[in-house]
Formats: structure tokens, C-alpha cells, sequence
């Protein structure tokens, strides 16, 4: 790199990448699968955050949305349905002070959120424009993405149409009650 | 930070080959194989930084395929636990000469 990153930006850089390394390392060593799954699902979000901050932003949502948000539901659904978590683990906080901290967590939160949907940025405080993809403000975050993946890559995209009906068919056909026939 | 990102990376892989190698638990070993996936991933957006938008549009596709791969995988899961009642590797012995 010519130039290095701010210092905001490499301290964030370095947290979303330990909590990584911290998350994923507490997700191979937890007995309970349930565990497990929610440690990666907080991996996930973590990769997001880095995603996002080398300037992919698409992929980052798209990992939140996808990844941590469709294919670890999945997995924590088969987990439940095949009942394989150790009730011993599992303790639900059902406590006086777990549900405060649960509130007080949620209303800082919505406030956090509140307060961001009225605030006028500082321009130091806007997010950058990438450097390398030079045209991608007028086209967004959509647009970088969506132009080589309908030019170049319109076969290989099609394809994966098909793979996508032949894993639904699949997973239907193996997964059903042989006794139902 | 792109050296950063690709050490990351390769630590991540390296904690998904080590749990694909010790857990025995059919699933923990499915999420872990993801895990690897996802370690891959991060090596397409660090290096898209410098050669380009190809490598974002190939996690796109890792990410269609695992989802399938998810979907197949789970659902040969189920099928095992309904045949054996376990998904515990040291169960599943049956091609076992």
C-alpha cells in the first residue's frame, strides 16, 4: 500500500479481526453445537464488518443477510430438530437482573439508532469513496458488483441458477420419509 | 491492511481444518467446513482490493454454493440421524472394511 490507513481505521480493522480469531476459536472448542453455531455466526458478522471495510460493501450485507442470516439458521434448525444441544448448557436467562440487562442493552440501542437518523455527519465522519473502483459513487455499491457478474460471468451465473434447483430437488429427495411412500 | 486481512485468513482456515480434524460431531464439522469457506472469502475481497471487482463476484458464488452445499449437506444429515439415531462420526462406520 502507497500510503497507510488512519489510525481510526487500522484500530477497527485489528478489533473485527481478533474478535474473529477469538470468536472462531471459541466455536471449535464449545461441546454444545448450539453454541458452536451462535460463536460462528459471530464470526460472521465480524468478517462483515471487515468486508465492509475494505470497500465491499455489497458483500458485506449480502454476507449478513445470507451467511449469518439464512445457511447458520439452517444449520441451528437441523441442530434443534435433531435435538443434539446439551440441556445442561442451554440455560435460558431467566433472572431479575438478565432481563434488566437485556432492556437496558435493547433501549441503548434504539437509541443509538434514533440518534443516527438525525444526526448531520461531520465530513471527516463520511464514509470514503474506494480509491480503486474510481466510478463507484455514481453506480453505488450494486453496481461494481452487478456489471462483470451480467457481462463476464452471465454463463457461470446461470449456472448457478440450476445448482440452486438441483440442491432444492436434492435436499427434498433426501430428506424425505421413506415411510410415507 | 491487505497483508493483514490475507493472515487473518489464513488463521481462520487453520482453525476450520483443525476443528474439521477433531470434532466428531457430524454438524460442528459441516459448520466448520463453512468456516473454511468463509476464510476464502476473505482472501477474494483483500486481493479484489488490488486486481479488481472479479474477486467480490466469486464470493457471491461461494456463497450460492454453500448455501446449496448447506442445503444437500443438512438434509444427508437428517437422512444419517434418521438410519442410526447419531450423527457422532464414530458411529457412522458402515463402509468400514
Amino acid at each position: 500500500m502507497p500510503t497507510s490507513p488512519p489510525l481510526f481505521y487500522q484500530v477497527h480493522f485489528y478489533l473485527f479481526g481478533l474478535l474473529a480469531i477469538a470468536s472462531a476459536l471459541a466455536f471449535v472448542t464449545r461441546k454444545s453445537p448450539v453454541s458452536a453455531a451462535l460463536w460462528l455466526v459471530s464470526v460472521m458478522f465480524n468478517l462483515a464488518a471487515l468486508y465492509v471495510m475494505m470497500g465491499a460493501h455489497f458483500v458485506g450485507i449480502i454476507q449478513v443477510l445470507v451467511y449469518a442470516g439464512a445457511i447458520m439458521v439452517v444449520f441451528l434448525f437441523v441442530v434443534m430438530l435433531l435435538n443434539l444441544g446439551h440441556p445442561n448448557e442451554l440455560s435460558d436467562i431467566r433472572g431479575k437482573w438478565g432481563r434488566l440487562a437485556a432492556g437496558g442493552i435493547g433501549l441503548a440501542l434504539l437509541a443509538q439508532v434514533m440518534v443516527l437518523a438525525r444526526t448531520q455527519f461531520m465530513p471527516s465522519l463520511q464514509p470514503p469513496t474506494n480509491p480503486v473502483f474510481g466510478g463507484a459513487t455514481d453506480r453505488g455499491a450494486i453496481g461494481t458488483i452487478a456489471e462483470p457478474l451480467f457481462n463476464e460471468h452471465l454463463l457461470a451465473f446461470e449456472l448457478t441458477s440450476i445448482l440452486l434447483l438441483a440442491a432444492i430437488v436434492g435436499a427434498v429427495a433426501i430428506g424425505r420419509r421413506r415411510s410415507a411412500q | 491492511m491487505i497483508p493483514e486481512a490475507l493472515a487473518l485468513s489464513a488463521v481462520l482456515f487453520t482453525i476450520g481444518t483443525i476443528g474439521v480434524l477433531t470434532r466428531r460431531n457430524a454438524i460442528v464439522i459441516f459448520m466448520c467446513v463453512e468456516l473454511m469457506l468463509n476464510a476464502v472469502n476473505l482472501t477474494f475481497v483483500a486481493l479484489s482490493n488490488l486486481y479488481g471487482v472479479t474477486g467480490q463476484v466469486f464470493v457471491v458464488f461461494v456463497m450460492t454454493v454453500a448455501a446449496a452445499e448447506a442445503a444437500v449437506g443438512l438434509a444427508i444429515i437428517i437422512a444419517i440421524f434418521r438410519h442410526g439415531q447419531s450423527v457422532n462420526l464414530k458411529n457412522i462406520n458402515l463402509l468400514k472394511g
